[in-house]
């Protein structure tokens, strides 16, 4: 039996955990190619027209393992906690938008649900997708285990090298946006690259402690009800005193950052920040022009040309 | 201290109930926005970020207009989407714009804890008293089930009204009086009184009428003036209307557990906010054998956006046509008019076609 998992959404998120998973249960995967021009051609002709370019994307890639594999695995999450821990719906629906767009294929679809509201772990989530993948539940358990501490070592590393940029003498600029869009080769590296190229250290928001970021993020915002978005909150107050300037990257038109987004540009003051939305139509130009002024502004502030 | 004047934004025909927690549950003044127009939705999209659902910009305009008309307390609700967010982002908007008002977020409390609720009225006026509330709060949900079942009657009948807006007329004297209601035996006589004055308005319905059901997003669906006045653009082609989606249905009389089960070769999972029940209403429509179906939403509502690949197989299977639409601040009456003039056209030959 092989896998395929769609190099997209919350695959940023959770590869080590996925991936160690399947390892340790000795299940064959393969992870779709990196996002590309005609993965998002793909995406663009299956999802609805008004979906948010990131739901393209990921659709893009579901099309992409169609008949490259058994199953394609699409989890699913609706909530971490209470009513204030919750998600973009897409990531509540993805499973039957996916089975619905493709119903006439027939796909079959590697799954698990998280929605702790109602009592559905990460833990039992995993235990029944191992019965499902026909392992024993010692097996299984072990397995998740190996993999939970394989994604704390990981997100450890990451933490690690992230602290050693922030120690640059280089111009510092902080990335905030969610791990699909500024991971993804073809929509949000370009932006990484551009800030390399014109020598910055990019620093991800993401990148982060994430239960110390949420934490955080109550005090910033106190009814913010999505938890991916309070990681990235609480990430900007956590590192805004160690970098020069800030810039939103979100994909048009996600629903939680058209608030989130501005909330963020209300209160979060004495940094100088952008904001950067991603349709994905072709061509970087008019992006890096804006991170040239951007970056040419935080130079001059620097060198003490302009004061606040 | 000055008196406290309390808006809450306008929200299909619940103003009146609305007003009757206010004034009688808090004990307060209660200062309706002006009716939406062109000018409210410009105030709210100039103020509001670019691409959040246009519910916020009316709301948002509708806010700002409340308080030149003299509100000084406003008050947000927390729901399952984006709306969950709105006050905190509107309370901010507000305060960077210069206004002084009070701002109670209902989505500041806690659906686990009710009392966090009460909580929350009590921002409104510190003299709260628990059980004046309490007796307003039912009796204003008792105001909304009559008024939602006022407009199903007028949505299966006004297209066939013999004298053009009788019924207009007689809803809005209805809705006027419902103000004076003070008790469950004087809400229960008004009601009486008016469907029966409703039954007598004289109709002209053919036997067998077009049938089309409306499902979609909440605010955008029971808003009149987001919608464009489609139900009225309907009704005047002689379509009986039907539309589920209401407050007294959603919140008060839902079956969570049915709708799950009815819609499950569907979907498997809730898919957020009212997904459930468009899917689960646009299903009872097909089998219904309903003529057609509208969905209705306002831009870049996700939920609302994730049925549709769900809707387009109900429609496959069901061979029943649905038109789907999506309402920002650019849509034009035009534009609308244009595709529901073709949409009839085409349900109207489906059901010649299958007459003969």
């Amino acid at each position: 039996m092989k896998i395929g998992i769609p190099r997209a959404f919350l695959y940023y998120k959770y590869h080590v955990l996925w991936e160690t998973f399947f390892e340790e249960l000795g299940i064959d995967y393969i992870v779709s190619p990196e996002t590309n021009k005609d993965i998002i051609k793909r995406g663009e002709a299956h999802a609805m027209d008004e979906s948010c370019l990131s739901s393209k994307i990921f659709t893009g890639h579901v099309d992409y393992l169609i008949d490259k594999c058994d199953y394609i695995f699409i989890p699913r999450v609706a909530t971490f906690g209470s009513h204030k821990e919750t998600v973009c719906s897409k990531f509540q629906a993805i499973y039957d938008v996916i089975n619905n767009i493709y119903r006439e294929k027939n796909l079959k679809i590697l799954y698990y649900s998280i929605d702790i509201l109602n009592k559905d772990t990460e833990l039992k989530a995993f235990l029944k997708m191992g019965k499902f993948l026909g392992k024993k539940k010692v097996q299984v358990l072990k397995a998740y285990y190996i993999a939970k501490q394989a994604e704390k070592t990981a997100k450890m590393i990451e933490i690690n090298n992230q602290n050693n940029l922030l120690n640059s003498d280089k111009l510092k600029i902080l990335v905030v946006s969610h791990p699909y869009n500024i991971y993804d080769e073809y929509i949000g590296k370009p932006i990484i690259n551009t800030l390399n190229e014109l020598g910055c250290e990019a620093i991800l928001a993401c990148v982060v402690d994430e239960k110390k970021a949420r934490d955080r993020a109550k005090k910033i915002s106190g009814t913010l009800p999505w938890t991916f978005n309070k990681e990235l909150v609480g990430a900007i107050s956590l590192y805004k005193e160690k970098v020069d300037g800030i810039i939103l990257v979100s994909s048009f038109p996600c629903g939680p950052d058209s608030l989130v987004n501005e909330m963020i540009l209300r209160r979060l003051k004495g940094k100088p920040i952008i904001n950067l939305i991603l349709d994905g139509q072709e061509g970087t130009a008019g992006m890096e022009t804006r991170l040239e002024s951007f970056v040419d502004i935080l130079n001059l502030q620097k060198e003490g040309g302009i004061h606040e | 201290m000055s008196k406290v004047k309390v808006n809450f934004p306008r929200f299909g025909s619940y103003n009146v109930a609305v007003r009757h927690i206010i004034v009688n549950g808090c004990g307060v003044d209660y200062v309706e926005a002006p009716p939406i127009t062109k000018k409210t939705l410009e105030i709210g999209a100039k103020n509001s970020p670019d691409f959040v659902c246009t519910p916020f910009k009316y709301q948002l305009g509708g806010y700002i207009e409340a308080i030149e008309a003299g509100a000084n307390t406003l008050i947000q609700v927390g729901g399952a989407c984006r709306l969950n967010y709105y006050g905190e982002i509107h309370e901010q908007i507000l305060k960077d714009l210069g206004y002084d008002v009070k701002f109670v977020n209902m989505a500041n409390a806690d659906f686990a804890k009710p009392l966090t609720f009460y909580e929350e009225f009590k921002k409104i006026t510190p003299n709260l008293n628990i059980k004046k509330i309490t007796s307003a709060v039912l009796l204003a949900v008792k105001m909304v089930e009559a008024i939602d079942k006022v407009e199903d009657y007028i949505r299966a009948n006004v297209g066939f009204e013999k004298e053009e807006g009788s019924f207009d007329k007689l809803h809005r004297d209805f809705l006027e009086d419902l103000k004076e209601v003070n008790d469950k035996k004087e809400l229960n006589l008004l009601t009486k009184l008016y469907m029966s004055k409703f039954k007598k308005l004289e109709v002209d319905k053919p036997k067998n009428p077009l049938r089309v059901g409306i499902v979609g997003e909440y605010y955008t669906i029971m808003d009149e003036y987001s919608n464009h006045y489609m139900e009225k653009e309907l009704a005047k082609k002689g379509i009986v209307i039907e539309r589920w989606m209401n407050v007294s249905n959603s919140i008060f009389h839902n079956y969570v557990k049915e709708i799950k089960q009815s819609i499950k070769h569907y979907a498997k999972y809730d898919m957020g906010a009212t997904s459930m029940y468009t899917i689960n209403k646009a299903l009872d429509y097909a089998k219904e054998g309903f003529d057609g179906i509208i969905h209705v939403k306002s831009f870049g509502c996700t939920p609302e956006i994730d049925t549709m690949p769900v809707l387009q197989r109900i429609s496959e299977d069901y061979k029943i046509p649905i038109i789907y639409f999506s309402f920002d601040t650019q849509t034009s009456d035009v534009g609308i008019n244009t595709r529901i003039e073709a949409f009839y056209d085409m349900i109207m030959m489906r059901k010649e076609d299958k007459i003969k």
